[in-house]
This record gives structure tokens, C-alpha cells and sequence, in this order.
């Protein structure tokens, strides 16, 4: 029960976007398309992975003075990893994600997790948390640019929907899109868990 | 809910509601749309009216959603479409003022309780909104039908308006030293021809937005509102005396900048706007001067000719702050 909880905590009732308001630079930047969206997810779901994974082992070794940089070092080395692998493999993506991916390296949701979750828990715990919040992170990121994609652009995945008539709505490309979107949707959120609560109590 | 007091006290009671308050402010806006009819023809109706139905059918079914009472004969939502129409091109297709009155009414009103608790005008989110989504469209304006400004060096079939010629100009001018002399002999005689055209600017006969293009109307209507008390002098004052006093400064003619562009529709009816301005004395005259500066840094230093909407906005979020420090002492306190 509670492995099952590690894993579904971080998708729905912790959801790092929508309820730890956690790693929102990347959400507003990345989330143009839906392309962005899944590569930044899989990055991050990569590099959670792994740093949950390293963390808990050395967690009993770690001094718990220095283990902010020790945790950082850990992250940097697999963000590395991944933004190295990615302008070997995929230039294009690496190239519309940019400054993005050496970002993840600061990215509160993973350093969070290495503090909150895998310098206390075990190995195999640490990597439930680490898939649960990194789908939840990547599903936010797609949602959002799922809205953001087929209203700004007029596509989703890069393939057209609507005919040559139709005009997009430039402004859910632009930053103040990525801000509206992500407002509405936490408000919509908010607004459905209110409406439970009070149909339960 | 129809009683909602926001002046600083003491409060004198009076049966004016908000229903005619706004019910008075819509009608003094009707003769500048009538003007923008008999100047720019009959699809200026059917912009104006598309946005009003538009904005009171999003207020309806927001309400309806939200569980909300409904206030859509309060009057409020028939003023935001036609605030937002009267900021629009006079040739946009329909869809541009309905998806507009929408965003106005839901994402800068409903969203944060409605009437009352939006901390910007709506009409001007529309605005902003249309403005960065479809540049094109919001910025390509109709010549008049009728009393074209005759200006040499203005393209009388897209008939860009005053202020953006006066950009362009500036421009030129200001980057004398690479042109050509003709081009430079023109600017200056384009802009000796803009500085004299007062009376065509001050009755309304150039392009530019349905509602602005008349100063007198717009005048007129302003003056009805202070006589009714339902908008106070500060504002409008404050701020179409800055932009005045500015553009002296900066030697350029005030009375060009005064009339030409939204200046008298924002500092007239979207500044004054109850929910979004202060409610102090020296908090509404700050209100002003602020939007005055910010109107002619735009006009003269920022990326669009015309910077009325955008100076509202900005400071409308100000305006808590302006309260806040601007509160007067209790008296013997």
C-alpha cells in the first residue's frame, strides 16, 4: 500500500506543478509545444531517476552539512549525461530546448526529492518517488502545452488540426500564454477539489 | 449586491446604483460611435454590437458556471464590449471583438469575483490580449470614408493614423544625418502639416479606433460625467495635463498629443473606471501624472505609436499601492 502511495503521491495528490507549485521556470519556458514538453519531461524523469537512485545509497555516508553541494554534484553529473546524449542524438530538440536542459541542474523538483525523499528513504522507495514525480511533472508540462500548442500554434505533436483559415492565438506561444494557462488550470483544479470537498462533507 | 460603495468616506447616501451609473456612461459614449458610423460606415456597428453580446454572453454563462448571482442587467458587461469595440480598428473581422469581449469579460473579471474585485479594467486586458495575439489586424486601420485628413505622406487607402505617422517621422528626423535631404524636407513638412491639423483632430476626422477619433464628443460626454459626479476631474486632469506638459518639454506640440490618439477615451472613461482607480485625492492625481508619463515614454520611446491602453493597465496595478500611501490622516489623529 504505501509503495503504491510513493508511486501515485507525486501524479495526482502531489503533482509537483499543479500542487507543489515546484520546477516552474521550465513549465512556463518549455511548454510551446507538446514535442518540448515530453523531451523536457523525459529529461527530468531521467535525471530524478538517477540522482533519487545515488542519493539514497550514499545517504548514510553523507554529512549533513555539505549535503546541498554533494546532492547538487550528483544531479550535475547526470544532467550532463543527458544534455550531452541529446546534442549527439537529437540536435533539434536539444537546440528548441536550449538553455533549459543545463537548467535542470537548479531545478527545485529533483533537488526537492533528493532532500525530502531520497536522503531518508531506501533505494527501491526512492525510485517509486522519483517515476511517480517525474510523470506527474511531465504530464503537467503536457497538458499545459497541449492547450498551448493547438491555441498558439494551431497544431498538436507539430501536425496542423484546423484549416489555413484559422488564425493563431499568438499570445499562448508567448510567456503571458504559459502564465494564463497554467493559472487557469490550478484555478480549475482548486475549484473541482472545493466542489468534492463539499458534495463529501 | 447592486450597492456597493467605494468612495472614501463620509458616505452620503444617494439612490445612484450601479445600473445608472453605467446605464449614464454608455449613453455619453453613444454619439463618438455614432461619429465612428457616419466616418468609418456601418461595419463599425456591427463590430460594437458583436462585442457587446459577445461580453454579456460570457458574463452569463461564467455566472452561471461560477454560481454566481446573475448581473449581466447591471449594465457592467454591456460597458466593457463597448469600451473594448471602441479600442478596435474600425474594419476587423467579427470574430476579433467576440473572442475579445470574452477574454475581457472571463480572464479580466470573472476570474478574479467579478465586478468590483477585477484589479484592471477589463476592456483594456481585451485589448492587450487581441493586440498580442493578432498584431496585424489590431494595427492595420481603415482611411474615413468622409474629411480624410489630407496629409502628404499618408497613405490614404490604409490610412495609418496620426500618431504612427508621427513615429515614423520622429524617426526620420531623429536619423537625419543618414537620409537623403528630400526624405528630411518631407518629414518636416508631414509634421508641420500634423501640428496644424488641431480642429481636423479635435472634431475627429483621421483614423484610428472607433471610439477615439472624436476629442469633442468624447469631451462633451466627459463633461456630462463630472456634472452627474459619476467620474471626478483628477484623472483626466492629472493626466491629460501631464502628456501636455510633457511634450512641451520634449519639444514636440502638446496639442497634437492631446487630442490625436485614445488619450481622451482612456483618461475620459478607462482611467476613471471606479473598480481600478484610487479612490484618494492625492492617490487619483498620482494616478494620472503616472499614466501621463507612461503614455509618452510609449509615444515617443516604445515599440507601438500609441501608448494609452498599456499606461492604464500598468498603472491599475498600482493603484492598491496608491491607496495604501496616499490615505488621508484621521482627522486629530
Amino acid at each position: 500500500m504505501s509503495f503504491k502511495k510513493d508511486l501515485i503521491k507525486g501524479i495526482f495528490q502531489e503533482n509537483p506543478v499543479f500542487r507543489l507549485m515546484l520546477g516552474l521556470c521550465p513549465v512556463l519556458a518549455t511548454s510551446t509545444s507538446v514535442q518540448n514538453a515530453l523531451g523536457m519531461g523525459s529529461a527530468v524523469i531521467f535525471v530524478l531517476l538517477c540522482s533519487n537512485i545515488i542519493v539514497s545509497l550514499v545517504r548514510n555516508w553523507v554529512p549533513a552539512k555539505i549535503r546541498i553541494p554533494i546532492y547538487i554534484s550528483i544531479i550535475a553529473t547526470f544532467v550532463t549525461i543527458v544534455d550531452l546524449v541529446m546534442a549527439g542524438y537529437l540536435p533539434d530538440l536539444h537546440k528548441s530546448l536550449g538553455l533549459f536542459i543545463p537548467l535542470i541542474v537548479v531545478n527545485c523538483i529533483i533537488l526537492g526529492r533528493a532532500e525530502a525523499f531520497a536522503g531518508k528513504n531506501g533505494v527501491f522507495r526512492s525510485i517509486l518517488d522519483a517515476l511517480g514525480m517525474g510523470i506527474g511533472f511531465t504530464l503537467a508540462l503536457t497538458i499545459i502545452a497541449t492547450f498551448r500548442e493547438i491555441l498558439g500554434n494551431g497544431t498538436w505533436m507539430g501536425v496542423p488540426l484546423f484549416g489555413p483559415s484559422f488564425e493563431p492565438v499568438l499570445l499562448m506561444i508567448l510567456s503571458p500564454g504559459a502564465f494564463i494557462t497554467i493559472g487557469l488550470l490550478i484555478g480549475l483544479l482548486n475549484w473541482t477539489d472545493h466542489a468534492r470537498k463539499i458534495r463529501h462533507s | 449586491m447592486n450597492q456597493r460603495f467605494i468612495s472614501a468616506s463620509p458616505h452620503i447616501h444617494d439612490n445612484l446604483n450601479i445600473q445608472k451609473i453605467m446605464v449614464t456612461v454608455i449613453i455619453t459614449l453613444i454619439p463618438a460611435g455614432a461619429w465612428a458610423i457616419y466616418l468609418f460606415g456601418l461595419q463599425v456597428l456591427w463590430i460594437t454590437l458583436t462585442a457587446i453580446v459577445s461580453a454579456v454572453l460570457t458574463e452569463f454563462v461564467c455566472q452561471k458556471i461560477m454560481k454566481r448571482p446573475v448581473s449581466i442587467l447591471d449594465g457592467s458587461a454591456v460597458l466593457t464590449g463597448l469600451l473594448l469595440a471602441y479600442n478596435l480598428p474600425p474594419d476587423v473581422p467579427l470574430w476579433i471583438p467576440a473572442v475579445g469581449s470574452l477574454v475581457a469579460v472571463f480572464i479580466g473579471k470573472q476570474i478574479f469575483g467579478g465586478l468590483g474585485f477585477n484589479p484592471m479594467n477589463p476592456a483594456l486586458i481585451g485589448r492587450a490580449f487581441l493586440m498580442a495575439s493578432w498584431p496585424v489586424h489590431m494595427t492595420v486601420f481603415d482611411a474615413p470614408l468622409r474629411n480624410n485628413m489630407p496629409v502628404s505622406g499618408i497613405d490614404s487607402v490604409t490610412g495609418a493614423t496620426p500618431l504612427a505617422v508621427f513615429k515614423h517621422m520622429r524617426e526620420i528626423l531623429i536619423h537625419k544625418s543618414d537620409l537623403l535631404p528630400e526624405q528630411v524636407t518631407q518629414a518636416q513638412q508631414t509634421m508641420a502639416e500634423l501640428n496644424g491639423a488641431y480642429m481636423k483632430l479635435f472634431i475627429g476626422q483621421v483614423g484610428g479606433c472607433i471610439g477615439e477619433v472624436s476629442a469633442l464628443l468624447l469631451f462633451l460626454g466627459g463633461c456630462y460625467l463630472l456634472y452627474h459626479h459619476i467620474i471626478s476631474w483628477k484623472i483626466p486632469v492629472a493626466y491629460i495635463g501631464t502628456v501636455m506638459i510633457l511634450t512641451t518639454i520634449l519639444g514636440e506640440n502638446p496639442l497634437f498629443h492631446a487630442l490625436s490618439g485614445g488619450l481622451f477615451l482612456g483618461a475620459i472613461y478607462m482611467a476613471t473606471d471606479m473598480v481600478t482607480s484610487p479612490v484618494t485625492f492625492r492617490g487619483r492625481l498620482l494616478f494620472g501624472v503616472g499614466c501621463g508619463i507612461l503614455t509618452v515614454v510609449i509615444r515617443f520611446w516604445g515599440g507601438y505609436p500609441e501608448g494609452v491602453s498599456y499606461s492604464i493597465l500598468l498603472m491599475n496595478l498600482v493603484t492598491p499601492l496608491l491607496d495604501k500611501y496616499t490615505r488621508p490622516k484621521v482627522f486629530g489623529g
